[in-house]
Order: C-alpha cells, then sequence, then structure tokens
C-alpha cells in the first residue's frame, strides 16, 4: 500500500510524520537537529530515501543536512565522520560563496536596501532546496541574500548560478520583511534547461538555458508599494506553483493578488476573484486536476492571520476566479497563526492529499482534496515548511 | 594539549564531546586552534567564522582565563594557561532569541 512521509521544517527542528495512503494514523519523529531553524526539506525524485535538509541558526549560520535512508540518520553532505589525522578534509557542504569570476564579475552588483540605499549580497541562508527531477545527486538551493545555487555532487558543493544576479536588474531588488531571499525553484519536467524561479521582493525570472541566462516574468503584475506599480521587477511574489502536466502554465500568490500565467510567465492575468482577501503566502496545485488551486488568505501584509480569527482553505476548481471555502476541520474561532509560502504540499495519491502547516505549530491534512481537514500534529514549533512524499 | 568548549549545538553537530582536545604546535594562537579544530570537525567549518573572511560569526566570542578574546587578533598568542593546557578556550554563544 501507498505511503506518505511529510518532511516539516520548523523553527526549533525537524520533523517528519508518516502514515500509510489513508492517512489517518500518524508516526511523528523529531525533532531532527533540536534547537536548529529548518527552513525547508525535500526528497529527491529519483530516490525518496535522499532528502536535503536545510538547517540554520543566526548564531551558527548555514548547515546542509542529508540522509540516505528516508530521514532516520543525517550527516553533513561529505562530511559524515571525523577525517583521519591528515586526510584531506571533504569540501564544505555549507560553504554559498557568490560568484566573482571575472568573466562574470558583473553579477557581483549591490542591491537595494530598505532605505533605498545600495547593499552588498551577503549570504545569509538557504530558504528553499529543489532536487533535480533526473539526477539523485544534483541539487538547487535558493538563498538569502537572493541567488540560486546548484551541488552537482549531492550537496557537497555548490556552484552559484551567476546569471541570475548577472542579467543587470539587481541593483533593483530589494529585501522584504523575511529578507532578500530566492524561496521558489520549479524544474520544469518537460525541459530540463527551463528553470522558474521566485524572489522577495525582485519578482519571478526564467531561465530556458539551464540557468546560464534568465529574464524578469513580472509582466501583468501591479504592486502599490513600489515607485512604478507595473515595474519589472520589485514585485514581491510570495509563491509561485505548477503542475507537472501542464509546466506553461503557472499560478502566483503575490503579497497582494493571487495571480496566473498561461505563457510560462510572460504575462499575468489576476484571478483573485471572490476570495475575500487575496493577501497570502501559500499556493498550490492538486496533484491530478491541474485547475484546482489552493491557497490560503491572510488578512492582510499588516495582520498576518486569518480573517475573523477562522482558519480556512480556499480552492478555484477553474483555476481562479471562483474560489471556495473550505471550513470541514478547520479552526472556526480564536485561530491567528499564519501559513508561510513554503509551508503547503500535496501527495499524489488517487485521493489527492493536501497539507499545510502553520506558525501555531499544527500540520493540517485532507486526505480528500480539501473537503475535510484534521491536524497531524498540534503543538511543533513554529512550521516554517512543509514537503510531501508520495512512497510506493 | 589545548582545550577547547564549544556550544551545546555546535558539540551535537559535530558529535565533539563537552571538552575537546587538540594538538597543536606553537605558537598557539586563536587562529591555529580555529585551523586544528575545523579541520579535526569539517562540519563546523563556517559556524564559528565566515567562510571566505574568516571573520567571527557575530552571535560568537571566545573567552579564556577570564578575558573576552574576541576582538584580539587571531594571530596573537593566547594566554599562557590556555596553550599549556591549565584554561580552556570557551567559544560561546549569545545568550539571546527566541
Amino acid at each position: 500500500m501507498s505511503r506518505v512521509r511529510v518532511l516539516a521544517g520548523t523553527k526549533k527542528g525537524a520533523f517528519i510524520l508518516e502514515a500509510d495512503g489513508k492517512r489517518e494514523n500518524w508516526e511523528v519523529s523529531g525533532p531532527h537537529f533540536a534547537g536548529w531553524e529548518i527552513y525547508h526539506m525535500k526528497g529527491s525524485p529519483v530516490d525518496p530515501n535522499r532528502i536535503y535538509a536545510s538547517q540554520t541558526s543566526s548564531w551558527f549560520g548555514q548547515v546542509i543536512q542529508r540522509s540516505d535512508d528516508g530521514g532516520k540518520t543525517w550527516a553533513t553532505p561529505g562530511g559524515e565522520g571525523v577525517p583521519a589525522p591528515g586526510a584531506m578534509p571533504p569540501p564544505p557542504s555549507n560553504k554559498f560563496t557568490y560568484d566573482a569570476s571575472p568573466e562574470t564579475g558583473k553579477a557581483l552588483t549591490t542591491h537595494q536596501w530598505y532605505d533605498g540605499t545600495q547593499h552588498p549580497w551577503e549570504f545569509k541562508r538557504v530558504w528553499h532546496l529543489e532536487p533535480s527531477l533526473t539526477d539523485r545527486e544534483a541539487v538547487f538551493a535558493g538563498v538569502e541574500d537572493a541567488a540560486l545555487f546548484k551541488s552537482a555532487d549531492g550537496g557537497q558543493s555548490w556552484q552559484e548560478l551567476s546569471g541570475l544576479r548577472g542579467h543587470g536588474t539587481g541593483p533593483h531588488w530589494q529585501p522584504g520583511a523575511g529578507g532578500m531571499c530566492l524561496h521558489t525553484v520549479i524544474l520544469d519536467p518537460s525541459n530540463p534547461d527551463r528553470i522558474y524561479i521566485a524572489i522577495s521582493a525582485a519578482g519571478a525570472f526564467r531561465t530556458d538555458d539551464g540557468g546560464q541566462t534568465w529574464k524578469p516574468i513580472n509582466k501583468g503584475l501591479y504592486s502599490k508599494y513600489i515607485p512604478d506599480p507595473s515595474a519589472e521587477v520589485g514585485h514581491c511574489v510570495h509563491h509561485v506553483a505548477m503542475h507537472p502536466n501542464r509546466p506553461g502554465v503557472l499560478f502566483m500568490q503575490k503579497h497582494w493578488h493571487v495571480m496566473r500565467s498561461d505563457d510560462a510567465g510572460d504575462n499575468w492575468t489576476k484571478v483573485s476573484g471572490n476570495l475575500p482577501t487575496d493577501f497570502g503566502f501559500v499556493i498550490d496545485v492538486h496533484a491530478h486536476e491541474p485547475e484546482t488551486v489552493y491557497v490560503v488568505p491572510i488578512k492582510s501584509d499588516s495582520e498576518h492571520y486569518p480573517l475573523d480569527g477562522k482558519l480556512r482553505v480556499y480552492r478555484s476548481r477553474t483555476g481562479g476566479n471562483e474560489w471556495e471555502e473550505l471550513a470541514n476541520g478547520l479552526p472556526e474561532k480564536d485561530c491567528y497563526v499564519n501559513v508561510l509560502r513554503d509551508a503547503m504540499a500535496i501527495d499524489n495519491l488517487d485521493d489527492c492529499g493536501v497539507y499545510f502547516g502553520t506558525t501555531g505549530g499544527q500540520v493540517y491534512v485532507s486526505p480528500d482534496g480539501g473537503d475535510t481537514w484534521s491536524a497531524i500534529v498540534h503543538d511543533l514549533p513554529a512550521v516554517l515548511s512543509v514537503e510531501v512524499q508520495t512512497l510506493k | 594539549m589545548i582545550r577547547v568548549e564549544i556550544p551545546y549545538h555546535l558539540r551535537k553537530l559535530s558529535g565533539a564531546g563537552t571538552e575537546i582536545l587538540l594538538d597543536i604546535a606553537a605558537p598557539i594562537t586563536l587562529r591555529a586552534v580555529l585551523d586544528a579544530l575545523e579541520a579535526r570537525y569539517p562540519m563546523l567549518r563556517g559556524t564559528i567564522r565566515d567562510h571566505v573572511t574568516l571573520e567571527r560569526r557575530p552571535f560568537l566570542r571566545f573567552f579564556a582565563c577570564g578575558q573576552d578574546l574576541s576582538h584580539d587578533s587571531p594571530d596573537a598568542p593566547l594566554p599562557e594557561p590556555v596553550a599549556s593546557g591549565t584554561e580552556p578556550l570557551l567559544i560561546i554563544g549569545a545568550i539571546a532569541g527566541g
């Protein structure tokens, strides 16, 4: 029977939640890396037992962790043991150095600081790890300050795809409240050279040549908080989602506004429709219905919690504009949590499961595409990210 | 032997014990101790000092013999009791955060 493995990154460690296909009885393990912030964990589509984790701390910086047994044991890639005396140490798996080579030195621009002045790029942490769809050893990392890195050796060493920062608009990128993070990495299963990424607050970008060159894809976005609301860059994109069977169709939760593109991001249309508020962070697409989309409306950018204290998921079966409230099993009152941008996930079982985690430490599951919900766990630390693996 | 104590989270990360003993040739400096520590526990590289600049991470301090050595030159000799192994070098995380 199929199983699911939910990977929850929290503010104080990682938790792994496993259940069979009914998704009723759950086994919880953790905290792994207790006391550290786990921004993201994700398993390799090639080998589901290979899981990458971003472990980070304001005190001790970035650590990359890797498991090859489904999360039971972990090690820093290449640093599994203490080296023998005199032995060459492994490459540092937590070294993210911005590309300063003469050929691509133009990538080392500055970006816009909160006060509008220019500020140098400074590595802070890895927000998102995206394992390759085809290569067990390849994995991408979206980092703060915004850049995209790739490892070809299972996370032992990292190289920046510096064409992203080097394409020219970098000086206009600026940090959002959470920092200037590259938080979304989407690999096109039909075209290995096409990658989408998103940055707060710069916008969405696409490469069609495997990451050498990039273009902003923000036409149609409108953001009142920047001097030119329709500027090429500067938009606070919170998350982007794609259905793998329709890689040219993208859904976006922007700071405000839910957006849709039918041409690989070249043009965007607002599809907020009847949502009670179109501020939010997460967005995801049903595993088997490419026009079924989920969001969690949040009251506003000043009040990061659900409207009226009622936690609600909204589902559109029409690719946007027409949204229905999903409330069965979710808190009816006094709920003032947030759902952060990487904290929603979808499984691939026939009855598609939807998951999300809250800053209040709950991880919710719906085993029926959103019709009914229950909490797998109630009292974890604040949930930063949720991913799910469907295991055969 | 040089005695070094590191914060709890770095002990968990490295698998090191409460006190680490390092055999280092003179002169005994902060840089020499950190180099030896990172060579023995590669997973600690980048967690105490920056990979590129080798600057101390802002929320960490270096104490020994009742003194704060955090702002001393990394190439200055450490106090004799540290060099002789009588006193440990303490790497301390800031007491802060939620």
